[in-house]
């Protein structure tokens, strides 16, 4: 079975470089294939492997090699393939093998073609090796390689400023919580002494609560970096500036679940700290409504997907803060599923409209794009909770979560978000598919997208559909190595009363947007209220972010720029340049040419060291 | 006679030599002065050869006459060629080396 880790594994990485040695070449087809190919084989290692841990009940470790041995302190390279690992390599590898055969076709007309898809094995390879770590040092690798791969991404058109500016942008936001999860791991270093999951977690119960609430908390920070929790959140929605299935696959299905996957890992640690726990779930339902309230009111396609995907990951929060760490694991492969299908038909509306991002100069689609719009409006379904779809069965059980911990402000809260969900999401695809044409059919010639691309999709959508009938046996199964978690608080009739009430909202808010956008929308008016100016300018944080961080921060830059650097550094080495300069200048003379001179130099010369080895043998 | 007689006899000359490299500019003389020092060289190695009862000293200095008469070889070709040339041997007009 080890093979099939190292297929699973090193595929990706081996497609990558391979498309690395074409890149600086125009377009071959070949590596756009040969990159899919190797995906293709990781997903089946990748579900062969999942069929073994399930058949079997066994997990799978292997030591690739040591990798620090100093002292004490010994990491080596390894990997664990258990039940949750499994499940995020599976759930990771096919979402990406989808988006590497939609993305031939979408980036059919780009020039870089084949750097694009060396870029997007190598995410592949650097995110399998985050889930798959057995450790804190190489889960930290692939948190870095993930980073470094989103920024290329996001840069990917980088004669773009905005491009340029959004990975930037992504890049230092990420520092920020990188810092976090590198004392995190520290602070597990000193007192433990190891950074192996399983000493780690075995130990953690001897420690002080008051450094379990820091580590905690430090690994958090790192986790709201990678997943874009409010404050660090507006990365993400700027990160919509790469490519489109770039987005699908990291800023929605996999990256980003990175932190609520660290979450789920440590699961002994935050258990043991309920407090900070019950702190994340309330941060995750602040940003559920937080970010879906962004979303009602923005016009970009794209951008709004990434609200959602924002919003998602809060609920995903909420689940792992309160201790329901399956739930947390099912919501994110099922969120997986139906949000990366959305980006794919995103992108596959943008194709057809030329780049077109703007919802409110789309509309009628439906006739010219049935399959996308088809599987658009499924993931849209699943997406906001409906039965018998994927999103409803794990979000029902997130409102569940909240409710069974009496926090009945956060199951509020995300039951207020649920319609949100399916009010916007229903939003977007009303403006796209339905309603009036908003384009003059002179300027665009929308056209479906290829066969091949759409049949990328589908696997994804059939999956966004059936992946929630599933949620017994996946219970069974990552239970195993996750605490079992059940509403054992709330009676059974009021589990189905809080469905009613959940699918309800959610219906209603499909139904609104639904009856709303086929006549015509929200009037004018609404756009002028403060409300609305708060939310499209996404309540000024953006703005504020840049008035009282980075501007200061720049002057302080240009400050130490031109007081320290310049005056100080610079001036002290220059000025050590300049002596030495002028001591040359002064010392030329000796170099007369004459030889006589040089000479009677010489024999001075020699006249001082005779003396000089005197004065030394007399001493 | 004492070694130290031949001793302070090769310092005599080799001083001798010394001055005249710093003093002379002509460089024939330069060379003369040259083969004074190593001929004082010479004079104390086979001394301290002869009293020691150690035949390398001597030895050596067969070799510095050795390399010294092909160094005035050489030295004498080149400043044949030089005085063609320039028509001078004065030492202060070679400064082709000024820095």
């Amino acid at each position: 079975m080890e093979k099939y880790i190292y297929i699973a594994l090193f595929a990706p990485l081996v497609g990558s470089l391979v498309a690395a040695l074409f890149s600086t070449q125009p377009k071959t087809v070949f590596t756009g294939w040969f990159t899919s190919f190797m995906l293709a084989v990781s997903m089946f290692a990748s579900l062969n492997l999942l069929h073994y841990v399930y058949t079997s009940e066994t997990t799978l470790h292997v030591n690739l090699f040591d990798w620090i041995v100093i002292g004490n302190l010994n990491i080596p390279f390894g990997f664990v393939v258990d039940q949750v690992s499994v499940v995020m390599m599976s759930v990771v590898t096919v979402v990406s093998t989808m988006v590497h055969i939609h993305s031939i076709g979408y980036m059919e007309h780009d020039k870089g073609f084949n750097r694009y898809f060396s870029y997007l094995s190598a995410f592949v390879f650097s995110m399998l090796v985050l889930v798959m770590s057995d450790n804190f040092a190489v889960l930290f690798i692939g948190w870095e390689g993930v980073g470094v791969c989103s920024w290329l991404l996001i840069g990917f058109w980088y004669h773009k400023e905005s491009a340029t500016w959004a990975a930037n942008e992504a890049f230092i936001m990420n520092r920020i919580g990188d810092l976090g999860l590198l004392l995190g791991m520290f602070l597990i270093y000193w007192n433990i002494g190891s950074l192996q999951y399983d000493i780690v977690f075995a130990q953690l119960g001897g420690l002080d609560n008051s450094l379990l609430v820091w580590i905690g908390c430090l690994l958090f920070l790192g986790a709201m970096g990678k997943s874009a929790q409010f404050p660090l959140h507006t990365w993400l929605a700027d990160a919509m500036e790469g490519p489109t299935p770039v987005s699908a696959l990291i800023h929605a299905a996999t990256m980003v679940t990175a932190g609520v996957y660290l979450v789920v890992r440590s699961n002994e640690l935050y258990t043991l700290i309920p407090e900070v726990g019950y702190a994340i779930a309330a941060l995750g339902a602040f940003v559920a409504i937080f970010a879906a309230s962004m979303a009602l009111v923005n016009n970009d396609m794209k951008r709004i997907i990434a609200y959602s995907t924002l919003s998602q990951l809060g609920y995903m929060f909420v689940a792992a803060g309160l201790g329901a760490y399956w739930v947390a694991l099912f919501h994110l492969a099922t969120h997986a599923f139906f949000k990366s299908v959305l980006f794919l038909g995103a992108g596959n509306v943008m194709h057809a409209m030329d780049d077109e991002l703007d919802i409110r100069k789309m509309g009628g689609l439906h006739k010219k794009m049935k399959a996308t719009s088809i599987i658009m409006t499924v993931a849209s379904l699943a997406l906001a909770g409906i039965f018998p779809l994927a999103g409803f069965f794990s979000k029902d059980k997130i409102l569940e979560a909240a409710f069974n911990a009496d926090a009945i402000l956060l199951w509020g809260v995300l039951w207020v978000t649920a319609g949100l969900t399916a009010f916007y999401s229903f939003r977007l695809v009303m403006k796209i598919f339905f309603g009036e044409q908003n384009y003059s059919n002179e300027e665009f010639h929308p056209h479906e997208a290829k066969n091949f691309v759409i049949a990328a999709m589908i696997p994804l959508a059939v999956l966004a559909v059936v992946a929630g009938w599933f949620e017994h046996s996946f219970v069974e199964f990552v239970t195993k190595t996750l605490p079992t978690w059940e509403a054992s608080n709330i009676a059974h009739s009021t589990a189905w009363i809080l469905i009613l009430i959940t699918s309800a909202v959610a219906i209603g808010g499909i139904a609104v947007a639904v009856f709303k956008y086929r006549n015509g929308g929200f009037s004018k008016d609404w756009e002028n209220t403060s409300i609305y100016k708060l939310l499209s300018n996404q309540y000024y944080i953006p703005k504020f972010y840049e008035v009282f961080i980075s501007r200061p921060y720049y002057a302080v830059s240009v400050w130490i720029w031109k007081v320290i650097e310049i005056k100080l550094i610079d001036a002290s080495i220059d000025g050590l340049a300049h002596f030495v300069n002028k001591l040359g200048v002064k010392a030329r003379p000796i170099q007369t040419g004459n030889l006589s001179s040089s000479l009677r130099l010489m024999v001075f010369g020699l006249i001082l060291g005779l003396v000089f080895a005197l004065v030394l043998s007399v001493l | 006679m004492t070694l130290n007689a031949y001793l302070i006899l090769s310092t005599i000359l080799f001083c001798i030599g010394l001055i005249g490299v710093i003093k002379r500019k002509n460089v024939l003389m330069l060379f003369f002065s040259t083969e004074i020092m190593l001929n004082a060289v010479n004079v104390g190695l086979a001394a301290i050869s002869k009293f020691h009862g150690d035949l390398s000293g001597q030895i050596f200095a067969f070799f510095i006459i050795a390399v010294a008469a092909s160094e005035v070889a050489i030295g004498l070709g080149l400043l044949i060629l030089w005085y063609k040339r320039t028509g001078s041997i004065n030492l202060d007009d070679i400064a082709k080396m000024r820095g």
